[in-house]
């Protein structure tokens, strides 16, 4: 017996209804998703205040292991590109506040930290892995998307960061 | 018919929402899922030493990367 059409469309439209929710991820050439997100001190970093210069939005988590070995080339980086346009915002992801205390006091980082503990930024940037870093150009673009944390990419995400910077 | 109908779109639709509430968690949202006691082995040296009793009591080479003879005496 052939099913009638209706019943056929029903439930192609019920499977389609479930899959509506799976987003997709935030990609190369897309605009940045704006974010307005606090430091320790009570300061609001807002990504839109930041247009004009070149912004490395990294999300990570004190129970993360390579975001422990990524805060040393972070400051490294700070302390070569602080002063010529460029900003690091590292995003922590912790739910307890305390966690990211005690790792930053082990880890004392030189750039902005700013706290998310509802995973709203993270989700708004579809990340795929912790810790996962976006690379922005002047005008608010994401250039670079790096998952994990690994030394080879060192060097590639620093020459792209001079190129930006170089970039008028 | 159509009562028939009507009945595999709610089971069908009890089906897929049985699927549909679980949501794995985030790759931030880990947090939990990363602390020590979440391990198979919570504590890895004693999982090392039992590890090694066993293999030494029952007197056959290991596969787990820890040392032992198989006379027993270790």
């Amino acid at each position: 017996m052939k099913p009638p059409a209706s019943l056929l469309l029903r439930c192609a439209a019920l499977v389609l209804a479930f899959c509506a929710p799976f987003a997709s991820a935030v990609g190369v050439g897309e605009g940045a998703p704006a974010f307005s997100l606090a430091t320790s001190r009570g300061d609001t970093v807002t990504l839109d205040k930041l247009r004009g210069q070149v912004v490395y939005v990294d999300f990570w988590a004190s129970w993360c292991g390579p975001c422990k070995r990524s805060f040393p080339w972070m400051n490294e980086l700070t302390q070569r590109y602080g002063d010529k346009g460029f900003t690091i915002v590292a995003v922590n992801v912790d739910k307890k506040r305390e966690d990211a205390e005690r790792f930053l006091a082990q880890l004392p980082a030189q750039f902005t930290v700013v706290y998310d503990a509802a995973g709203t930024t993270p989700a708004a940037y579809a990340a795929k892995a912790m810790p996962s870093s976006y690379l922005i150009d002047r005008s608010g673009k994401i250039v670079m998307v790096e998952q994990g944390f690994r030394d080879e990419q060192k060097a590639a995400v620093e020459t792209r960061i001079r190129d930006l910077l170089a970039a008028r | 018919m159509r009562r028939r109908d009507t009945l595999v779109l709610i089971a069908l639709a009890l089906a897929c929402g049985g699927c549909a509430s679980f949501d794995p968690p985030q790759p931030w949202e880990k947090g939990d899922l990363a602390k020590p006691d979440m391990q198979f082995d919570p504590d890895p040296l004693a999982a090392k030493a039992k590890q090694h009793i066993y293999q030494s009591k029952e007197g056959a080479g290991g596969g787990y990367g820890v040392g032992g003879g198989g006379c027993g005496c270790n």
